[in-house]
């Protein structure tokens, strides 16, 4: 699998993790996990809207919006929110990853990304396999949401 | 050379008070120099890897459980020249005085503590209410990283048998007393894995037969610290039903929430023979023909024949 195959953003954060060493990308994981988003109001005060995510170590919420559109629902944008605990940066992190890699693409493009592509970060040593099974959770619940929410075949 | 113990009343009523510091004791340690002069230790030991450098104890170093103390290829923990280049790397020499804490009341911490005593390190000690005690006090945190002086630490084979239990010593040891650290869910049996998340769990759900549940965090306070010595009594003597020198196995899903208990039985209750078995339900769980039972009851060995 290469990164020509990804979303130009998410091909880009890839890009930047397999230029770095080990210790760097851990860094620059950190620098994600700083990078994500608050959850808007009118998620903030309504928890139950968002879905946990139980694979991941630490609490870990999302869900799925998506924008209207006059060319209909293919084009329309998806938004992604996540909510995770700042005790928890390396789950944080990985929603940093795929916030600023997925968020605002169409469905057909969120579901063209592979299952596998947080293996393609360089950080499961580094991470261990047992905590990158959460990143892989994140996604295909993301694509498990928007498949249903749109229609659209993965 | 150990660094003195502390005294309060508190650890006073522990079987080894020695084995706990509190945060206004390791706050005034960092105040006197002792971890700037490495008379003193400070070990960070989380569950999430990058907690650390998030802001830590100033002059603390990071152990990580999953890649610094676990083999990366055998499910074990690593040998005695790992540990030891490991051990002299963060500034630590085979009588150093080593404080452990960490995120989620200790869990990781005490896990770090366990392996440090397979390895028979003498003094390590562990920060009661860990990471977020020492957070909520508002006390000093920093990203710095310290770049301590090398330690001198000799490659120590592991001694596993005093504190550490393989399935085939579990087997060997039902009829004699269990303790489940899971969750109610998880011991009952009603939670192997959520619906399409088949990756999460074992292939049977249930606990060891006659294990007594009392979930780890039982242990600890609302502030992470552990309970009084009175109130672990209640919950391991009177609830669990566990006397004076009985031989106890903890166990939870890979050995990381029992070595929290582990600590509570052996050192703060004063249990000689505690042993934590690492394989835990992800071992048992999975494996062929070991015995399970389903449901709140603990159940009874041998198991009765058509359950």
């Amino acid at each position: 699998m290469t990164t020509q195959a990804l979303p130009s953003a998410l091909a880009a954060i890839v890009d930047d993790f397999q230029a770095l060493t080990e210790p760097e990308r851990l860094q620059l994981l950190l620098e994600f996990s700083e990078g994500l988003p608050e959850l808007p109001d009118r998620l903030k005060d309504h928890p139950e809207l968002l879905e946990q995510v139980v694979e991941c170590q630490s609490p870990l919420f999302l869900t799925i919006e998506t924008e209207k559109n006059d060319d209909g629902p293919a084009a329309a944008a998806v938004r992604l929110f996540f909510k995770a605990p700042a005790e928890a940066p390396t789950t944080r992190g990985f929603a940093g990853v795929l916030h600023e890699g997925l968020d605002g693409l169409t469905a057909g493009e969120i579901l063209s990304v592979p299952d596998d592509m947080p293996e393609l970060l360089g950080l499961t040593r580094a991470i261990t396999p047992l905590r990158m099974r959460g990143m892989t959770a994140m996604l295909g619940r993301i694509k498990r949401k928007v498949a249903a929410t749109s229609g659209v075949r993965a | 050379m150990p660094y003195p113990v502390e005294q309060n009343e508190k650890f006073a009523a522990y079987a080894h008070p020695e084995r706990l510091v509190s945060t206004e004791w390791l706050a005034a340690a960092i105040e006197s120099g002792a971890v700037a002069n490495g008379e003193l230790v400070v070990v960070e030991s989380d569950e999430d890897v990058l907690l650390y450098e998030t802001g830590h104890i100033p002059g603390a170093v990071k152990i990580d459980w999953h890649t610094d103390l676990n083999d990366e290829v055998t499910r074990d923990y690593v040998d005695g020249a790992a540990f030891a280049e490991l051990a002299a790397s963060k500034g630590i020499s085979r009588d150093s005085t080593v404080v452990i804490y960490g995120d989620k009341s200790n869990w990781w911490a005490a896990y770090a503590l366990w392996v440090f005593t397979l390895f028979g390190h003498q003094d390590v000690r562990l920060l009661d209410g860990g990471r977020d005690k020492w957070i909520a006090e508002g006390r000093e945190l920093t990203k710095e990283k310290p770049a301590p002086a090398r330690g001198s630490y000799p490659e120590v084979e592991r001694n596993d048998a005093p504190i550490r239990a393989f399935k085939e010593d579990v087997l060997a040891h039902l009829g004699k007393p269990l303790i489940d650290v899971r969750s109610p869910e998880e011991y009952t049996g009603q939670r192997t894995h959520m619906p399409a998340y088949p990756e999460e769990g074992a292939l049977r759900g249930g606990h060891i037969p006659t294990a007594a549940s009392i979930p780890w965090a039982r242990a600890a306070a609302a502030d992470g610290t552990y309970r009084s010595r009175e109130e672990l009594e209640a919950l391991y003597l009177g609830e669990a039903g566990l006397a004076e020198g009985d031989d106890v196995v903890a166990y939870c899903r890979i050995g990381e929430r029992s070595s929290h208990t582990w600590f509570a039985l052996k050192y703060l209750l004063g249990f000689e023979s505690v042993r934590n078995y690492d394989g835990s339900w992800t071992e048992w769980g999975n494996a062929v023909r070991v015995p399970i039972v389903k449901g709140a009851e603990r159940g009874s060995f041998p198991v009765p024949a058509g359950v």
